[in-house]
């Protein structure tokens, strides 16, 4: 038996300080974390740009990027209505900054040397995202509605009676909206990750044991891989489309009550 | 019992919500894809809700996986 290759799955997750930086006693170092949002912002800025060509008859790349606005522009209007057209800046940039980030860390760069990271994985980064969703609809709310705006706990026709028990269940599901906007992206890219590099430990344990156990348990695993990659490309844009479609829900709450 | 045994047989336990997370996923698309077969022009209106349908089940099954892995590596 040959010895056992440590595939560690968890590994791909650590964040390496790539420039040490520390201001006041604060660890800031630029991280591979903050390197690949700058490339993702960087990939999304020239991807955008591309596109904005005002041409009366679209060229591909033209076509590309509006088609993704007129997606999710089709999005606010469905779900907000007419007063959703101002939301679509953010939730544009949103949705493009998760869809790309979560494609840029699947791809297979490791053959060149270099490690994609998916810093979607992190809940740092999906966190703070929720969270300024949520406070996006928070503000709106308010500024809105004012203190109208705790009607929210209160749908239509509920009976008196019943006020005390369902306002807190409302204020509850409210209040746990940001946590699971952020977990639900962070595990899903984490969990797939995580999938990808035990199977990939299969085939590395499996080829080193011995022809016989390569074939039996190499190569299956090696194809159930190439699936799950293309099932994982399908969780990044379904995850962005996610995010994007439950934030444009939460502000329809705040912008119409309901 | 050992602990690092009974944390280990706890995650295990945790992943079978995994799989009731995969019926929950299964009954979303499926019952979509029967109304819509029956129904194609009211289907594309629908997807929104399908995918919501989709996200408030598949966070379930997300939660059980983050249980099993606060027990392998944090507790």
């Amino acid at each position: 038996m040959a010895a056992e290759a440590k595939v560690d799955p968890m590994y791909q997750f650590t964040i390496k300080p790539i420039a040490e930086l520390n201001i006041a006693g604060y660890d800031v170092s630029f991280t591979n974390s903050a390197m690949w949002m700058l490339i993702t912002t960087v990939v999304l800025t020239l991807f955008v740009a591309g596109g904005l060509k005002r041409q009366m008859v679209p060229g591909r790349w033209q076509m590309m990027v509006e088609t993704f606005t007129g997606f999710i522009d089709d999005m606010l209007e469905a779900n907000i209505g007419k007063a959703g057209r101002k939301y679509v800046p953010y939730v544009f940039s949103l949705f493009m900054f998760i869809l790309f980030a979560n494609i840029l860390g699947l791809l297979p760069l490791g053959i060149v040397g270099v490690h994609p990271f998916t810093f979607t994985s992190h809940f740092t980064v999906t966190g703070i995202l929720a969270v300024l969703s949520f406070s996006i609809v928070l503000i709106v709310g308010f500024w809105r509605h004012g203190l109208h705006f705790f009607s929210l706990f209160v749908p239509h026709g509920t009976p008196l009676p019943m006020i005390p028990v369902i306002a807190p269940i409302e204020f509850i599901s409210f209040m746990v909206r940001p946590f699971s906007l952020g977990l639900r992206l962070f595990v899903a890219m984490m969990a797939g990750h995580v999938l990808l590099e035990v199977l990939s430990s299969f085939v590395i344990d499996g080829t080193n044991a011995g022809a016989g156990f390569g074939l039996l348990v190499g190569l299956p695993s090696f194809l159930l891989m190439i699936g799950i990659c293309a099932l994982e490309l399908l969780v990044a844009g379904i995850q962005a489309y996610v995010f994007a479609l439950l934030t444009s829900l939460y502000i329809n709450d705040a912008e119409n009550l309901h | 019992m050992d602990v690092e045994a009974a944390k280990l047989i706890g995650a295990g336990l945790a992943a079978i919500g995994a799989g009731m997370a995969a019926i929950g996923v299964g009954n979303v698309f499926g019952s979509f894809l029967e109304s819509a077969l029956r129904n194609p022009g009211a289907a594309d209106g629908q997807q929104g809700r399908l995918f919501i349908g989709f996200a408030a089940a598949e966070l379930l099954g997300l939660l059980a996986f983050v249980v099993s892995m606060i027990l392998i590596f944090v507790a």
